[in-house]
């Protein structure tokens, strides 16, 4: 297993820079860019916060002083309306000022450079970006690249990774599930092309996770499944033999046309969930997707909206991660 | 580490006599009472109870309001507040352990105020230490104390519950 690797991201061009440019000198959250390089302890702070933000969201007034005066940015190059709005909401119930910057209107179509976007930005004194875009280590090109005050939050980018969505389904299993070291969990679809998959398995075995299955078509799995530190099945009812957790991916249409698969209802009859094939799982398993869902491709509507199903809880904890994480990164404070 | 415990009982019961005083001095009618967590929390239950108040007792947590937030940040787990009833028009007892700057209680009243606007509220602290750098003045005290440089003062519990001055260590 090598979850600590360094990574580089040599489409961007920051050759060699390693991942802890997520930590300040003091080895405290600056930016939040991948959950490799994150220690178990890091991980747990941001499970607890959400835990204790999690009330704020049931009180009369949803909301706390504590980002009051601070100007979040929404830098989003690809459209994404639960991530956004979700990373908006957290953002106004800490009482910061939130941005939303719509690329496809902006002027980066205009054909402003990405550095001249955070530029502009930064020369209007904003404190944070949350940075979705389709390239992989956008937003560590961002963080590298930003003014030494401002932190910067990865809401995914390309294939690489999306680490508040995957801490979100960590802190949605924690609630369902005590221990870590006691679960099996299921990964299954589309992982090839999913950096919710990646992120999520990194983040299952830091923190200790029994098993962790990923379950696919061979030519929906990536080539550097080795050093993943996975247990890899074609079956989808082997798949599920035993297993704690299933977290189902969404099937991208988009790579029907690419000859990887046949059809989608092909896909239904071999990585399909239904009732029937959950019932190879554990009597107490829970059902988990990042959305968008698409019924009846990669999952049964009778699975979704089932009592296993906990595909709601994750968006309502979406929020309380998103709070937990911008928190932590902007308490360091001027200092 | 030099320490040294103080009589709890005494502080408890002057503060009794003294919140009597003042609701009846300021006419509150059937007070709600809200202490601050931890330590206010703990001399709110047995205030509670010693007062025979009927609305259940109110915990506030004021991590999210603190105003040094920026600068020491959070403690990750923040027991959630607990208003069992709405704050709104409300003759509210606002009860802590240790009353110094005055910052606590300033941000406890801003967390109150975001769940509604009392009618009033009074302020009772076991020990008044002084040293104030907000205009907070209490209703109703235990005890004073005064600290020498260094000192500092720490109320633990809920079983037992214990005051104790000790020397900070130095950094």
């Amino acid at each position: 297993m090598n979850i600590g690797a360094v990574r580089t991201f040599p489409e961007i061009g920051g050759h060699g820079t390693p991942v802890d440019l997520q930590l300040d000198a003091e080895g405290k959250l600056k930016h939040f860019l991948s959950i490799e390089g994150l220690s178990r302890s890091i991980l747990t702070e941001i499970m607890d916060r959400a835990e204790s933000f999690s009330s704020v969201a049931e009180q009369q007034v949803k909301k706390v002083p504590l980002l009051r005066g601070k100007t979040i940015v929404n830098l989003f190059f690809e459209n994404s309306t639960r991530t956004r709005t979700t990373f908006e909401l957290a953002a106004k119930r800490l009482s910061a000022d939130v941005l939303n910057i719509n690329i496809a209107t902006s002027a980066t179509s205009k054909g402003e450079s990405l550095l001249d976007t955070v530029r502009n930005l930064e020369a209007m004194n904003v404190d944070m970006f949350v940075v979705r875009h389709a390239m992989s280590g956008a937003a560590h090109f961002i963080a590298e690249q930003a003014a030494p005050h401002i932190s910067v939050v990865n809401a995914g980018d390309g294939r690489h990774s999306h680490p508040t969505q995957a801490m979100l389904d960590m802190f949605t299993i924690r609630q369902m599930k005590s221990d870590f070291s006691q679960l099996k969990v299921a990964i299954v679809g589309d992982v090839r092309y999913s950096r919710v998959a990646r992120a999520q398995v990194h983040a299952l075995n830091i923190l200790g996770a029994e098993e962790v299955r990923l379950v696919a078509p061979i030519t929906l799995l990536p080539d550097e499944i080795e050093s993943l530190g996975v247990t890899v099945c074609h079956d989808m009812d082997e798949g599920l033999a035993d297993i704690d957790v299933v977290i189902m991916l969404r099937l991208q249409r988009e790579r029907m046309k690419g000859a990887l698969l046949p059809s989608e209802h092909e896909y239904f009859n071999f990585y399909g969930l239904t009732e029937k094939r959950l019932s190879q799982a554990k009597s107490d398993v829970i059902v988990m997707h990042p959305g968008p869902i698409n019924r009846g491709v990669e999952i049964d509507s009778a699975v979704a909206d089932g009592d296993r199903s906990v595909i709601l809880q994750q968006v309502t904890n979406g929020i309380a991660i998103r709070m937990a994480v911008m928190s932590m990164a902007m308490q360091r404070g001027e200092g | 580490m030099n320490h040294n415990n103080l009589d709890i009982q005494p502080l408890l019961d002057q503060l009794e006599m003294s919140l009597k005083e003042a609701i009846s001095a300021r006419g509150m009618v059937n007070p709600l009472m809200i202490g601050i967590h931890t330590g206010g929390g703990w001399i709110a239950e047995i205030l509670h109870s010693r007062l025979g108040l009927e609305e259940p007792l109110g915990l506030l947590n004021i991590s999210f309001y603190r105003d040094d937030f920026s600068q020491i940040g959070m403690h990750p787990q923040v027991t959630p507040s607990s208003l069992p009833v709405s704050v709104e028009g409300r003759d509210v007892l606002l009860i802590d352990d240790v009353l110094f700057t005055g910052r606590t209680i300033r941000a406890a009243l801003n967390e109150i105020f975001d769940y509604g606007r009392p009618n009033q509220v009074a302020l009772g602290v076991l020990l008044d230490r002084g040293e104030r750098q907000l205009p907070f003045q209490p209703d109703a005290v235990g005890g004073q104390i005064k600290l020498s440089p260094g000192e500092q003062i720490k109320l633990s519990g809920p079983e037992p519950l214990e005051l104790c001055i000790n020397l900070q260590e130095s950094r």
